[in-house]
């Protein structure tokens, strides 16, 4: 539910890119999210339709890439696919795994128009 | 994972940072790897720095509403307060009651109202900061606002997250809550002495679900009405405070299990990996 407040600093952080580079516009704004980041893309994308408005992103298109969770063994060293609520090693079900991927929440890249 | 060698380029971004530039043209890409709660964790690493050239120890308490956390607090303080000198920063959409309990104890207490807003961040943290002595304390507890979802994606800037289930909330919470659990540093099954009321609760498959998150923490059964179990709760806390006292004479610090493996790999300290991209 902090979707909304987690748009404004994206925002801030676009704005802060695109005076950098001089831009007109935003055009597209890339985002990774992993289940395991607490934040939900549907309510992420619906919460920056709002948030965007009168911003340089106003028109900028959200585009979310999905992050895989995925988990190493620290025992048998091997890489496996897991879910948000299962991260055990499905190689030797054990729990000493280390997450790979499946928590981001990352800003990857911005799409700028009008640069100079 | 260093900034300088380069260890943290990854396969997963490695493209991002080394895509060849192309000609200029009206569209630019950049390429950013800068996490979404910046603001939020700059805040929070500020917030450590303040508690840390105090000796201050910060314990985060998550939980839904109801399982104990204020209960739990008023037990520990009765404990240990000829011990430990402590303060409580509460959190509640409404209301002063929960800080009202703690002062009826005799212990310091802030309560900050978030309105409508659904877990505590590291600026409202950091707006209580002046109304505590931070130099005449060891030992600072937020009891988060009752929530299993939202808080566990905010650093506050402590050190420590500690995370309750009642029994009375069903033992297969860490698998339907898993960002929450997973960020727990410690795990408390309270009101125990509601157990022979219930016959659907089992502790050992509580403490399965939270293993099957990769989870190696202590899991404390305990009851803060009948006292059972509390004391290696109360040992656990006096063990934390004594270890980071010497870490921080050491400038160590601590940070909590919020959201770190997956995202450290693939993240770096933010602007410095701006590359711009023209596309085709």
């Amino acid at each position: 539910m902090h979707e909304l407040s987690l748009c404004e600093d994206l925002l801030d952080q676009v704005k802060a890119i695109a005076e950098t580079h001089h831009a007109e516009k935003v055009v597209s704004i890339t985002v990774r999210i992993g289940p395991l980041s607490g934040v939900e893309p549907l309510l992420l994308d619906s919460a920056f339709s709002m948030a965007c408005v009168g911003t340089v992103a106003e028109l900028a298109e959200l585009i979310l890439e999905n992050q895989p969770v995925r988990v190493v063994c620290n025992q048998c060293a091997i890489e496996s696919e897991a879910s948000a609520n299962n991260l055990l090693c499905r190689s030797c079900g054990g729990f000493d795994t280390r997450l790979l991927s499946g928590d981001e929440l990352i800003l990857a890249r911005v799409e700028l128009e009008g640069v100079d | 994972m260093c900034n300088t060698c380069g260890c943290n380029v990854t396969a997963g971004n490695r493209h991002l940072i080394f895509t060849p530039p192309k000609p200029k043209a009206t569209n630019t890409a950049v390429s950013v790897l800068s996490n979404l709660l910046k603001h939020n964790n700059e805040q929070a690493e500020r917030n450590r720095a303040t508690f840390d050239a105090q000796g201050v120890l910060v314990i985060n308490l998550m939980s839904s509403p109801g399982s104990g956390k204020t209960a739990l607090l008023e037990a520990t303080i009765r404990n240990l307060k000829h011990k430990l000198k402590m303060a409580v920063i509460e959190g509640d959409l409404e209301t002063e009651n929960d800080a009202d309990r703690i002062r009826a104890q005799g212990v310091p207490a802030y309560q900050i109202t978030t309105g409508t807003a659904c877990h505590l961040d590291a600026h409202l943290i950091e707006g209580a900061l002046p109304q505590l002595d931070l130099a005449a304390i060891d030992l600072l507890f937020i009891e988060n606002v009752g929530n299993l979802v939202c808080p566990a994606s905010f650093d506050l800037g402590h050190h420590r997250n500690v995370t309750l289930l009642s029994v009375t909330e069903g033992d297969d919470k860490p698998a339907k809550y898993p960002v929450m659990f997973r960020a727990a540093d410690l795990m408390l099954i309270s009101k125990t002495d509601l157990l022979p009321h219930l016959d659907d609760f089992s502790l050992e498959k509580a403490e399965h679900c939270q293993r099957a998150l990769a989870s190696q923490i202590p899991v404390l059964p305990l009851s803060s009405r009948s006292g059972d179990g509390l004391n290696a709760w109360l040992d656990w806390l006096q063990q934390e405070v004594s270890d980071h006292k010497l870490r921080v004479q050491q400038q160590q610090t601590i940070k909590p299990r919020v959201q770190q493996d997956g995202q450290n790999l693939h993240l770096n300290a933010a602007e410095v990996h701006f590359r711009p991209v023209t596309l085709a």
